[in-house]
């Protein structure tokens, strides 16, 4: 495995470049049948209504795919993941306006571990809200 | 209805083996707007030090979520399947999952709790390759919420 980032350039603190990640219902739809998660509170706006969620929600599992580009754009090489989990706290609702919703991430290093290791710290929040808790990852850099 | 707490621990046989395909990692990375070389262009992997075309970090869920749902469907569980969400998920990597792998899924009930009246499963699967290595674990913890409350 090749990171771009070399643990000698980085510190507690460092941060990642930050992104926005654009999801639409057209996203959801794609999204899938590529995962094969097909439950309905993610395509059908009657069901998630019925189940008492505001309009249609991402998938969480799409929101946590979104999170980690942060960190493998930032590494370069997606293989150097060792660790990644989060917590789904509020979900992304996505409105059938065309425009749909954006998913904003940001990374700081938050922990220098051994074996060029170091943990990162993800924020994601959508509609000024934050979507995922607990959102940590630990990359193996150069 | 309070779930069983002696499932915990319980582990279901390994899955039928998942054959990743290079089109289902393109047609993955695509679903979420990634275009890094490394999920379609072997060689872009090879040069990062991969076999071939590896998938990103969460495709793995793909996998070890229809192997999870037998767990969850156990009748003798008692989870009610209608109420349940993903409240937290995450993996532990030995090495990024690989086009060509053909990798199997024991699933086991880590934990049972029940906390304001919603039922909270965790499900860790373990992911192996076809000679038994290990590639990634999943720790999937679902809740089914108290009927009271939606």
């Amino acid at each position: 495995m090749t990171a771009r980032i070399s643990y000698a350039d980085v510190e507690v603190g460092t941060e990642l470049p930050a992104r926005s990640f654009p999801v639409t219902r057209d996203t959801l739809v794609r999204y899938a049948g590529a995962s094969g998660d097909f439950n309905p509170i993610h395509w059908n706006e009657k069901f998630a209504v019925a189940v008492g969620l505001p309009d249609v929600i991402a998938h969480g599992m799409f929101t946590m795919a979104e999170a980690v580009r942060v960190i493998t754009d930032w590494t370069g090489d997606p293989g150097a993941v060792v660790e990644y989990g989060v917590r789904f706290t509020k979900p992304v609702v996505v409105p059938n306006d065309g425009e749909g919703a954006l998913i904003e991430v940001s990374g700081k290093v938050a922990a220098l571990l051994d074996d060029n290791r170091v943990r990162v710290d993800l924020t994601a929040t959508s509609g000024g809200e934050k979507v995922l808790g607990m959102a940590r990852a630990v990359v193996a850099l150069a | 209805m309070a779930i069983d707490q002696s499932f915990v621990g319980r582990s279901y046989p390994p899955t039928e083996p998942y054959e990743v395909g290079r089109e289902k990692i393109r047609e993955f990375a695509e679903a979420v707007g990634d275009d890094h070389p490394a999920y379609t262009d072997a060689e872009a992997a090879k040069a990062l030090g991969h076999p071939d075309v590896i998938a990103p970090p969460t495709f793995a869920f793909a996998i070890t979520f229809r192997a999870a749902g037998e767990v969850i469907q156990d009748p003798g569980l008692g989870l009610d399947y209608d109420r349940v969400v993903h409240r937290e998920q995450k993996f532990a990597y030995t090495r990024p999952v690989c086009a060509g792998d053909r990798l199997s899924v024991v699933s086991t009930i880590e934990s049972i709790k029940t906390l304001a009246g919603n039922d909270v499963v965790e499900i860790r699967g373990e992911v192996r390759d076809e000679t038994g290595a290990h590639v990634v674990t999943a720790w999937t913890k679902l809740v089914a919420r108290a009927a009271e409350e939606a």
